[in-house]
């Protein structure tokens, strides 16, 4: 036998420690780089617009006028109605899956749920071009307009492409992901206490609304944050039928854009540096949006982990 | 006491459940919906053909977007080669010397950062990137590919090594194990179903990606011409195609569509029958 | 000369006034045992006493973790160990340990028991082999696996997989094997095994093992420290202090009155 060198290992820890160590920092370098050259690209428009940027409607490449309020106004309202739309409708899928189905079939359909998640968004977003888009124009919006015509945000022509179709796209998509934070949360109800509740003489509707809910109140409301963070910055599902028009109107029906649409239309069509500029600006506002929302969702779970599961 | 009545109660849970199935419903009739018309329509429009030749020029039949299948390839190696390495290295700086503030504010960070808008990864790399180099590149698909996993695998590298019991750990070195061997032989071992499945599940998630390939590796009707070099890739030819006027390129953008889908859901139903073989054998 | 052993015993390890803190929390006061080589020494108690604690600082074990911190001074062959130039790989390698449940790590019974080996030099195949083959022999584990060597070391049963853990320790040769409540998730079969195992090593190894089964203590040890809130209140030949102990909590304990 050879005797190994001992100083040999001590290089190899060291290098260990340097490499794993380095990754790990490199995240931090990363992220606060993509700050810095965000920043540093879009400096030219945050000199000339100032922060009156962000409530100008502004939007002409041929006067080089920038502004941000109608996409981030599109992006929060395309957003908004995401997850009014998906947010029953996850929370309908998520009791269905662990407190109704039968219980042969719950991790199939668990599987096909987190499966259905992880299709990409193009997919979703050249489906609601192709399939939804003329639905919607010939049958759902003349018939929301005939019976919902007196609010404003029903009323114009029913094109199909526009803020309502975006909206819906958007809400199909992050239903699966929704759901299946959902379900993870309500599985980790204890079983004793949905036993004891049930053993009290509950309904299973009062179990899941009086017990497994709020038990699982703060996961739920973290899961809904992720969900939010995500469809703010979604850019494929959202742009194959938004109808790219920088234009704020109280109809759902127009045309619109959010931010991560407007990037992606318009980002290899810039013609001058300020309009490069402009749409960097863009993706640093969106950047900031969701590093606060995700921020918020990440600090809001952290916090509600118990110290003796970490 | 006024007794309630047992009827209501039972209305009301009757109606609540009612509603849930619906929502269930609804919801799993639209994605059912949607696989359903990306199969229909893909399937008629893939053939050989489809598979191994270039795009023909708009208007014209035929051809075939072999070089956009290539290219998302050779973009998602790319990633993988740069992410996976970075990524691994990070969730081991978590699980095993990840107790100080440091690591905190990392592993709070890659939590954003996997749910991180991946345009705006797209735009940094272009300005990391394309500007300087003066051109589209597949390189730059890469890296902004890459970028997106790197987070995705150090969050489950952290996870599948924080399972391995500490026992493990400290029965390698109580046989006087340098910790890099620990790590190298018994952890990364122990843990190896778990890490391959989240590398997989990484892979599968950055290949169907658009928005960060839109202003990076650009697009291209050619063969890749080289790294430094704009390079077709699926998704972008997929949108390209779809918000395009002809019909023959409506129908290779539900091809594409359908040739993406299959192959992230084989990805992720392999993953997932993957792990669960690993861990029957114990 | 050492100072609680019998005339004619060598003390392998001198503990002297040993403390251990966990962060602020005190586990150890003031521990002083003797650890007679080629014996077996019982470290009994009831749980959270300190005895796990205490075997934990023979192979510095506890240096993994950022506050954990122990004082005093503990003498290996009159070296203390305790030092902060001591290297913890050479230290690790003269100190065996096996853990309360089984740890066989993910690969073969062969390259579990050949795992030690590789760290510390290169051997011939034949030689590894060789070593293999008799560290496996040692702990009577050999006649039930020499015809699967190559397949997986956690297909084994609970007992085989600790005797794999043992064969593992002993095969880099070390000089004392600490061994923390190495049966507690054994049933009594492959108890009787290990104990079984015990008296033939010692003839090669000074042991130290920790359990909280009183029986077991008597059966294998030849001497016994009684621990108690993290105090050693009482050390000496395992037949006197199971006979006469001399303090009235050993008394107490032994007797089933606590514990």
């Amino acid at each position: 036998m050879k005797e190994k060198s001992t100083r040999f290992s001590a290089v190899w820890e060291a290098i260990f420690k340097f490499l794993t160590h380095g990754a790990g920092v490199f995240i931090l370098i990363l992220l606060f780089s993509m700050l810095g050259v965000l920043t540093y690209v879009a400096w030219p428009s945050i000199k000339k617009f100032g922060l009156s940027f962000l409530w100008s409607t502004a939007w002409n490449p041929v006067t080089n006028q920038f502004g941000a309020l109608t996409t981030i106004v599109g992006t929060l309202v395309s957003t908004a109605l995401a997850m009014i739309l998906a947010v029953p409708l996850a929370f309908g899928v998520a009791i269905f899956l662990t407190e109704l189905s039968p219980t042969v079939l719950r991790p199939i359909f668990s599987v096909a749920i987190e499966l259905l998640a992880a299709i990409p968004s193009i997919i979703y977003g050249m489906w609601g071009l192709f399939k939804l888009a003329p639905i919607n124009a010939d049958y759902i919006q003349p018939w929301l307009s005939k019976h919902l015509g007196f609010l404003p945000l029903f009323q114009g022509p029913p094109m199909g492409i526009g803020m309502f179709t975006a909206g819906i796209v958007l809400a199909i998509m992050i239903l699966p992901f929704m759901s299946s934070v959902m379900k993870d949360v309500f599985e980790m109800t204890p079983k004793v206490l949905k036993e004891s509740a049930y053993g009290l003489g509950a309904t299973t509707w009062e179990v899941v609304w009086q017990v497994v809910l709020p038990y699982g109140k703060r996961g739920v409301v973290g899961g809904l944050f992720l969900g939010l963070g995500r469809a703010l910055g979604e850019t494929m599902a959202v742009t194959f039928v938004i109808g790219n028009a920088h234009q704020l109107s109280w109809s759902l029906f127009m045309p619109s854009n959010t931010i991560a649409s407007t990037l992606a239309n318009e980002f290899t069509e810039a013609s001058s540096p300020i309009y490069l500029a402009a749409l960097v600006e863009l993706g640093l506002v969106l950047f900031l949006i969701t590093f606060i929302v995700l921020g918020l969702a990440q600090w809001w779970l952290n916090r509600s982990v118990p110290k003796e599961a970490r | 006491m006024r007794p309630r009545s047992q009827g209501t109660r039972k209305v009301i849970n009757f109606l609540s459940l009612l509603a849930s199935g619906c929502a269930a419903l609804i919801g799993i009739a639209f994605l059912i919906w949607i696989l359903w018309d990306v199969i229909a329509q893909g399937i008629s429009a893939i053939n050989w053909q489809f598979f191994t030749q270039l795009p023909a020029p708009p208007g014209i039949k035929g051809g075939g977007l072999a070089n956009a299948i290539l290219g998302t390839i050779i973009i998602t190696i790319i990633a993988t080669v740069l992410g996976v390495p970075i990524g691994i290295l990070a969730g081991t700086y978590l699980s095993e010397f990840g107790s100080g503030r440091l690591a905190a504010t990392v592993r709070f960070l890659s939590d954003i950062f996997v749910s991180a808008p991946s345009i705006v990864i797209g735009v940094f790399v272009y300005a990391i990137l394309v500007l300087p180099m003066h051109s589209f590149s597949g390189l730059a698909g890469g890296v902004s590919l890459a970028i997106i996993m790197i987070p995705v695998v150090t969050r489950t590298t952290e996870e599948m090594l924080r399972l391995v019991p500490n026992q493990m750990r400290e029965a390698a070195l109580a046989l006087g194990a340098p910790y890099w061997h620990m790590v190298w032989n018994v952890a990364y071992r122990s843990a190896r179903a778990g890490m391959l499945t989240g590398i997989l599940l990484a892979i599968a998630r950055v290949a169907g990606e658009t928005a960060p390939l839109l202003f990076t590796a650009l697009n291209s009707p050619y063969w890749p011409q080289g790294l430094t070099k704009p390079m077709a890739n699926l998704t972008v030819t997929i949108f390209n195609y779809a918000m395009s006027p002809y019909s023959d390129w409506q129908a290779k953008a539900w091809g594409g569509a359908l040739v993406i889908t299959i192959g992230v859901l084989a990805a992720n139903i392999f993953a997932r029958v993957f792990i669960r073989s690993k861990k029957n054998k114990g | 000369m050492s100072r609680f052993l019998p005339e004619g015993l060598n003390a392998k390890i001198e503990v002297k006034n040993l403390n251990f803190f966990y962060g602020k929390v005190q586990a150890l006061f003031d521990n002083n045992i003797d650890i007679a080589e080629k014996r077996v020494t019982a470290f009994i108690g009831p749980s959270g006493c300190g005895k796990s604690t205490h075997i934990r600082t023979y192979n510095r074990m506890y240096s993994l973790y950022k506050d954990h911190r122990a004082e005093g001074e503990i003498l290996l062959d009159g070296k203390n160990i305790l030092a902060d130039d001591v290297d913890l790989i050479d230290l690790r390698s003269r100190v065996g340990m096996v853990f309360q449940k089984p740890t066989p790590f993910p690969m073969s019974i062969f390259d579990n028991v050949a795992y030690g080996l590789r760290l510390k030099g290169r051997f011939s195949k034949s030689e590894l082999e060789d070593r293999v083959e008799q560290a496996l022999k040692d702990a009577a584990l050999w006649d039930e696996v020499k015809d699967s060597l190559h397949s997986l070391g956690t297909a084994l049963s609970g007992g085989q997989q600790q005797r794999l853990c043992i064969a593992r320790a002993i095969a880099v040769e070390p000089e004392v094997i600490l061994m923390d409540e190495p049966c507690s998730a054994l049933d009594p079969v492959a108890t009787y095994k290990i104990e079984d195992l015990l008296t033939r090593l010692k003839e090669r190894f000074t042991i130290v093992i920790v359990t909280h089964n009183m029986q077991q203590a008597a059966r294998v040890s030849d001497f016994t420290a009684f621990f108690y809130l993290g105090r050693c209140v009482e050390f000496g030949p395992t037949d006197e202090l199971f006979t006469k102990p001399k303090k009235k909590e050993t008394e107490d304990y032994i007797t089933g009155r606590f514990g």
